[in-house]
């Protein structure tokens, strides 16, 4: 059985203060680390002889807007099916300059989920092939997950947050 | 007899003819073609029959659940959760509820881990026999899909004896069942158990050793376990391929790690394998809700969680702190615990995952479900590329894109 520890350990040694921020809500490794570091990362893991993190389950962003020179966040989810562990990667993007370089070169499965996380958010991943909206029209001119866009209709007063308790 | 006209077979072969030109097709397969089970569009590029690529639009039915998530206290969010995958809704229901509960550390009792894995289990079983059946429509034979409807039936009843509903089931509750299991249930479920085997054995020898069905599925949209892995396949569809992972058994939850069951595997990663993968969950599905059923374990089918639970209605109208929880719980008074949470079940296409992170509010500060069906449907080009047309249409059978899980 693989320990936190000992993953976090590894990661330290190659990577040194690139990676930080370690934490484990839930039991889950997390960490953080810089775009330039990202792909090594994930290659290093995906390739590692012993751990074997060959699945990488999902890639999402989060908007965080007043959190400033940090106000998105690209998050990788993966898997080692050798040792049934998971490990969570998040990387910290300034709105002025939202570019990321893509995993497509490492992980098929990358390709729509940057898709996805571009159409969303407007995270650039850099390198990517084919980087365009996937679920909304091509026409959309915002990114509707970032949390300035209100989900209900901005004209009404008839509906205040105070009625609804939110 | 010279100067007879030349009809054009009468063109002697060496006449001055018309270069060929070569060109290529573009189909627009979709996005409501009947055969696609869904609203989704390929474009392809055929020379011939033969497919040369495709291109995919998906994002027809797109709700955009993720936003209006951002909205909503966490029990409203079980509504969107069961119109992603509406072949297995109550997967989707119970699989975001184990999810909130990791988040509040709320252990539900085992009677409740119980009547989900029943649940989760008959889902699946209706999740394969759609597909399975629909791929046996797809080459030709469209009486088994008739037949074995009678039974997804029989489940959509236990369904609405559990929960009251049928398709979006909105089932359990954040911390349990929102009931107990009703005699009448009990009584459907066994007899669905009894009366389910010969309906799948007929499916089976209609379709298992079928000549033309075998012929029209063995070696089509073949996938390596290599290229699986690395589109992030997971579910019937991985193990199709040749790799036993299944979230049930390497990660369990609700109390799985309780019964005995199979996870079959596959070699090819073709149709032919993908639809007995199906086949065989549906039994080992059979024998997990069997045992279920027989050792359903007595107590409480909801945690003791007052503020998280709806209290039952009886109390709400006779006991002051039933009522203000009652009031607090609907009117979204509750705050979440900081945290974030990845949670996976193993869903009717694979692992199903719910990543959550709560900001200490009533509603998630985000949420993202990863979807197997958005996932793998990647691949689908790379699949059918230099198969007919045909067999591109059952290779997306057998992966069973649903469209609402697609899109989300």
């Amino acid at each position: 059985m693989l320990s936190n520890q000992e993953v976090a350990e590894a990661l330290l040694e190659k990577f040194g203060d690139q990676v930080f921020d370690f934490d484990e809500p839930y039991g889950l490794l997390t960490l953080s680390t810089s775009r330039e570091e990202i792909i090594p990362i994930l290659d290093f893991l995906h390739n590692h002889k012993n751990y074997q993190f060959i699945f990488l389950t999902d890639i999402t962003g989060i908007h965080y807007p007043d959190n400033p020179g940090k106000e998105f966040m690209v998050v990788y989810h993966m898997h080692s099916f050798v040792h049934n562990f998971r490990v969570r990667i998040k990387v910290s993007l300034a709105e002025a300059d939202i570019h990321i370089p893509t995993a497509t070169g490492l992980f098929a499965c990358a390709n729509w989920m940057e898709r996805e996380t571009y159409d969303f958010f407007g995270i650039m991943f850099d390198g990517h092939p084919n980087l365009k909206r996937i679920l909304n029209i091509d026409e959309m001119d915002y990114f509707p997950m970032r949390r300035e866009f209100p989900m209900e209709d901005a004209t009404r007063e008839d509906k205040t947050d105070a009625l609804f308790g939110r | 007899m010279a100067d007879i006209e030349l009809l054009p077979h009468n063109v002697p072969a060496n006449a001055d003819l018309p270069e060929l030109v070569e060109e290529l097709t573009t189909l627009n397969l979709g996005p409501t073609h009947p055969a696609t089970h869904g609203i989704f569009q390929n474009i392809l590029k055929m020379d011939g029959e033969k497919i040369i690529s495709g291109e995919q639009t998906i994002g027809y039915i797109h709700r955009a659940f993720e936003k209006i998530a951002e909205r909503r206290p966490f029990y409203q969010i079980t509504t969107l959760t069961d119109r992603m995958n509406y072949c297995s809704s109550p997967i989707n229901n119970l699989g975001w509820h184990m999810t909130v509960e990791k988040l509040l550390s709320v252990e539900v009792p085992k009677r409740a881990q119980y009547i989900r894995v029943i649940m989760m289990e008959l889902a699946r079983i209706t999740d394969h026999l759609i597909c399975n059946s629909i791929l046996g429509v797809d080459t030709g034979a469209f009486t088994g899909f008739l037949y074995v409807m009678q039974k997804r039936e029989e489940v959509y009843e236990i369904y609405e004896e559990v929960c009251g509903a049928r398709l979006t089931t909105n089932m359990g509750r954040v911390g349990g069942m929102e009931r107990d299991l009703s005699s009448t249930a009990v009584r459907k479920i066994k007899e669905f158990i009894k009366s389910f085997p010969p309906v799948l054995r007929e499916l089976e020898k209609l379709l298992n050793r079928n000549r033309i069905f075998m012929d029209r599925t063995i070696n089509v949209g073949p996938i390596s376990l290599e290229r699986a892995l690395s589109y992030g396949f997971t579910g019937p569809n991985l193990r199709a391929a040749g790799l036993d992972y299944d979230v049930r058994v390497m990660n369990p939850y609700s109390s799985y790690e309780d019964f005995e069951f199979d996870i079959p595997v596959g070699q090819n990663g073709d149709t032919y394998d993908r639809y007995m993968v199906r086949n065989e969950e549906m039994w080992q599905s059979l024998k997990i809700v069997e045992q279920a059923i027989n050792n359903l374990p007595e107590g409480p089918y909801y945690a003791d969680a007052p503020e998280y639970y709806l209290p039952p209605k009886k109390e709400v109208y006779r006991s002051m702190e039933a009522l203000i929880y009652h009031f607090k719980i609907v009117m979204g008074e509750i705050d979440a615990p900081i945290g974030e949470v990845y949670n996976a079940v193993e869903g009717g296409n694979g692992e199903l995952g719910f990543y959550l992170i709560s900001d200490g509010g009533r509603t998630p500060y985000r949420l993202h479900f990863r979807r197997p069906s958005f996932i793998y449907y990647q691949a689908y080009p790379e699949m059918c590329k230099g198969s007919t047309l045909s067999d591109a249409i059952l290779t997306m059978s057998s992966l069973n894109v649903i469209a609402g899980e697609l899109d989300a």
